[in-house]
């Protein structure tokens, strides 16, 4: 058994945090895991993109096209680019947020519609208004904590001790907010 | 104990394991978080250096003095240093010395994509390859081992996949190695003629030596299921391959690829009926293979350029064509990497290109190489570290020779880039009497790998205080004259400032000096200097923007039209208040918000 899960966002969404703290859980639980990341000119702005596979041996530390069993997305029109990634029955977690690419922040080109409703025809999808749900709990940024909580939940790992991992790679000055904001991604 | 670890934290481990003295690098994608784990360690120095020939040269004087050293890189690094590494190679050492090229398949964030193996065979030096985390932690171990015991730098290569992967590494404990006493030895150190021969048959007879261990070595082994088919592979092809074919294949893995171990490939072919030989970049195993006699399949079938993923191998194998959800491309639009919101790049940039059709922007690398997109397009070459200088000379030789052609020469660096290589191209320009307009982006750091600290940001890689490198004054010792410094987000500074570098017929340097947005350490003075720095915040008086899109011009992420409106708004989420874009706003309408905390 070995699953694959790709994590996509915009540079700045803590997308690479979020994986941080996922492969540290899994580790905890005994699997093999590889995790593997493409950094260096995205360091802001840019799109971004990380990938976990877990089980009992894994091999190669990178995800093929049409092989991840989960793809999260931070961002809206990030889930449309990976969308090729997926499995025929996977499931897409996808933030309802859009963030504007210098290409569309000119108005030369729209922002593109319909990307959810696309997805929804195509593939399982999760919705999930997390950018809303952040700015309730007083900080934007723990939206990746709260998409963390809904991939938990989809793939049924409750007994994941995430809260520890976030202990392991947060600050502690956020550690209760991201216990929160997790609390409130798993019971979406 | 275990722990999940990138292979660039895992070398770094091992490096501590292996009681390494003295650790030097200049940063660069994807080796940079080698030195900054080395550093997490008290136990060994650990230091950034203005480029990478002066870190191996630095690494090369540890070993001669007995201590266990490293200097790290990526793949275009080692073109910088490989001035030093053939002589130490033939020098041999005393402590023990390796080398990491961190190499980059697929270009993801590097110029070019060369395959560093190479390097090993022309300088005639060891070599290993990681698979792993496991791997590149063991293996840094047992490279020092290498080293001593066959007098040699070791060259240890990594790929992108390895450096930025995180596997499960099982931690070992250190070792408590003293640095060995320093002898004199002019004879082998001294690389003059009469002793530079002697070392030659020494590297020759050490070659052979190694012949013999690469044979045994643990790191080449077969792995077999019992198959007519068989896969040659090192690296992380190793594991791309075992993910692709699984048990249906016998392997022959190879972690020490300098020199290849002829017998073990020799016999490997022998007893397949297949052998496919899978590797990233260049034939490397192939070639070698094929000198054998040996039948082998590689880069007829397989791609010679990007990486061996396992669709890739399934491919070319097994023919298998992945099964993938197709996007429609209108729900997508690219997302290109920009300057950051209060980058202080891009005032200068705004200004450089407003209706000036009179100049050649010579590039450089560093963030500053986005200027090549939207919506400045104004760069017209970008070779390597320091070149922008000086291939703006030689074009500013060409263009002046002709009489129809007035355009000047406007070459851009960062502070870190000029440290790095572009002193001596400035010095080049200055030496020759040429007349270009040089420009210095000093943004106080090293920006584009993450904010490392360098030789003009007055910390050292463990964030302690440094001396600071004096821009201007460097600049005027290497007999520039003229020289200004300007705050880049004071737009008609800016202007007045390039119209009178236009003016002069003689070398000019423009220093932009204003701190990255990103820059974590700053010192008291900095607070003084750059007064408000990212503490206000701009808005869009709404009644008076007219939805001319002037200041879109400046290129900002945090300026948003909305195409419905006709008006432009300011994200206050991002905007750091660098002003830019009110300086260019035709009717006032963007203002300056109060101060924040």
């Amino acid at each position: 058994m070995s699953k694959s899960i790709k994590l996509v966002g915009v540079g700045g969404q803590g997308t690479i945090l979020a994986t941080k703290i996922l492969s540290t859980a899994l580790i905890h639980e005994g699997y093999d895991v590889k995790m593997s990341e493409i950094h260096g000119m995205s360091q802001r702005g840019g799109s971004v993109s990380s990938e976990i596979r877990f089980g009992d041996k894994v091999h190669s530390p990178v995800i093929e096209k049409g092989h991840a069993d989960v793809l999260v997305a931070f961002e809206q029109m990030e889930a449309a680019r990976y969308l090729d990634y997926i499995k025929k029955d996977g499931v897409v977690i996808v933030n309802d947020y859009q963030v504007n690419s210098m290409v569309t922040l000119t108005g030369k080109v729209p922002y593109p519609q319909g990307i959810l409703s696309y997805l929804k025809d195509h593939v399982q999808t999760v919705i999930v208004d997390a950018h809303t749900m952040a700015g309730k709990l007083g900080n934007a940024k723990v939206m990746n904590i709260i998409m963390l909580g809904a991939l938990i939940k989809q793939l049924g790992f409750e007994h994941l001790d995430i809260e520890g991992a976030i202990l392991e790679h947060v600050k502690p000055k956020y550690h209760e907010l991201n216990k929160i904001a997790f609390q409130q991604g798993l019971q979406l | 104990m275990k722990k999940m670890m990138t292979g660039n934290e895992a070398v770094a481990r091992g490096a501590y394991e292996a009681s390494v003295h003295f650790a030097s690098a200049y940063p660069g994608t994807p080796s940079t978080e080698i030195l900054e784990n080395i550093a997490t360690y008290k136990e060994i120095i650990a230091e950034w250096a203005p480029n990478e020939k002066v870190a191996l040269e630095a690494v090369i004087g540890a070993s001669f003095a007995g201590g266990r050293s490293l200097a790290s890189m990526k793949h275009v690094g080692l073109n910088v240093a490989a001035d030093p590494l053939f002589t130490f190679s033939y020098t041999g050492v005393n402590g023990g010395s390796v080398v990491i090229s961190a190499d980059e398949p697929g270009m993801y964030s590097s110029q070019n994509e060369q395959d560093n193996r190479n390097y090993a065979i022309h300088a005639k030096i060891p070599m290993l390859e990681p698979s792993n985390s496991q791997e590149a932690k063991d293996m840094m171990v047992d490279a020092f081992n290498i080293s001593e015991e066959y007098n040699s730098v070791v060259l240890f290569r990594m790929t992108t996949r390895i450096c930025h992967s995180k596997s499960i590494v099982e931690l070992g404990e250190r070792q408590e190695i003293s640095p060995k006493p320093y002898e004199r030895q002019l004879d082998t150190y001294v690389s003059v003629p009469r002793n530079a021969r002697n070392n030659r048959h020494k590297v020759e007879d050490r070659m052979n030596r190694l012949q013999e261990y690469t044979e045994t070595s643990k790191w080449n082994y077969t792995i077999s299921h019992g198959s007519t088919v068989g896969v040659i592979a090192s690296g992380m092809s190793v594991e791309f391959a075992k993910e692709a074919l699984g048990e249906t294949v016998d392997y022959l893995k190879l972690g020490f690829t300098n020199p290849l171990p002829k017998n073990l490939i020799q016999e490997f072919c022998d007893n397949h009926e297949t052998v496919y030989i899978i590797e990233e970049n260049d034939p490397y195993i192939e070639n070698y293979a094929k000198t054998l006699g040996c039948e082998v399949i590689g880069k007829d079938l397989f791609p010679y350029t990007g990486e061996m993923t396992p669709d890739v191998i399934k491919r070319c194998v097994l023919s298998q064509q992945v099964e993938e959800l197709e996007v429609p491309q209108d729900l997508i639009v690219p997302r290109p990497p920009t300057f950051c919101s209060g980058c202080p790049h891009r005032g200068f940039f705004y200004e450089l290109g407003k209706k000036r059709k009179k100049i050649i922007v010579a590039g450089d690398i560093g963030c500053y190489s986005l200027a090549v997109g939207e919506p400045y397009r104004m760069m017209e070459w970008l070779i390597c570290m320091g070149a922008a200088y000086s291939t703006a000379h030689g074009a500013q030789r060409i263009i002046d020779l002709k009489d129809d052609d007035d355009r000047r020469l406007v070459a851009v660096m960062g502070d870190s880039t000029f440290f790095h290589t572009g002193i001596n191209s400035l010095l080049n320009t200055i030496y020759n009497g040429g007349n270009t307009i040089n420009v210095i982006l000093d943004n106080r750091i090293t920006g584009m790998t993450g904010q490392q600290d360098n030789p003009g940001s007055g910390f050292t890689l463990q964030g302690g205080d440094a001396a600071i490198g004096d821009i201007e004054a460097i600049c005027r010792a290497l007999g520039v004259k003229h020289v200004r410094t300007i705050n880049p987000n004071d737009l008609a500074l800016v202007k007045e400032t390039i119209n009178w570098a236009m003016d002069l017929d003689e070398t000019s340097v423009i220093i932009t000096n204003w701190p990255c947005v990103l820059k974590k350490h700053y010192k008291d003075e900095d607070f003084e200097m750059y007064q408000d720095m990212w503490k206000t915040k701009d808005y869009v008086i709404e009644e008076k923007c007219t939805g001319c899109k002037a200041c879109l011009r400046s290129g900002c992420p945090s300026l948003i039209f909305n195409p419905e409106t006709k008006k432009t708004s300011i994200d206050p989420y991002t905007c750091v208040g660098c002003d830019v874009c009110a300086q260019i706003c035709p009717y006032d309408a963007i203002q300056k918000e109060g101060y924040h905390e």
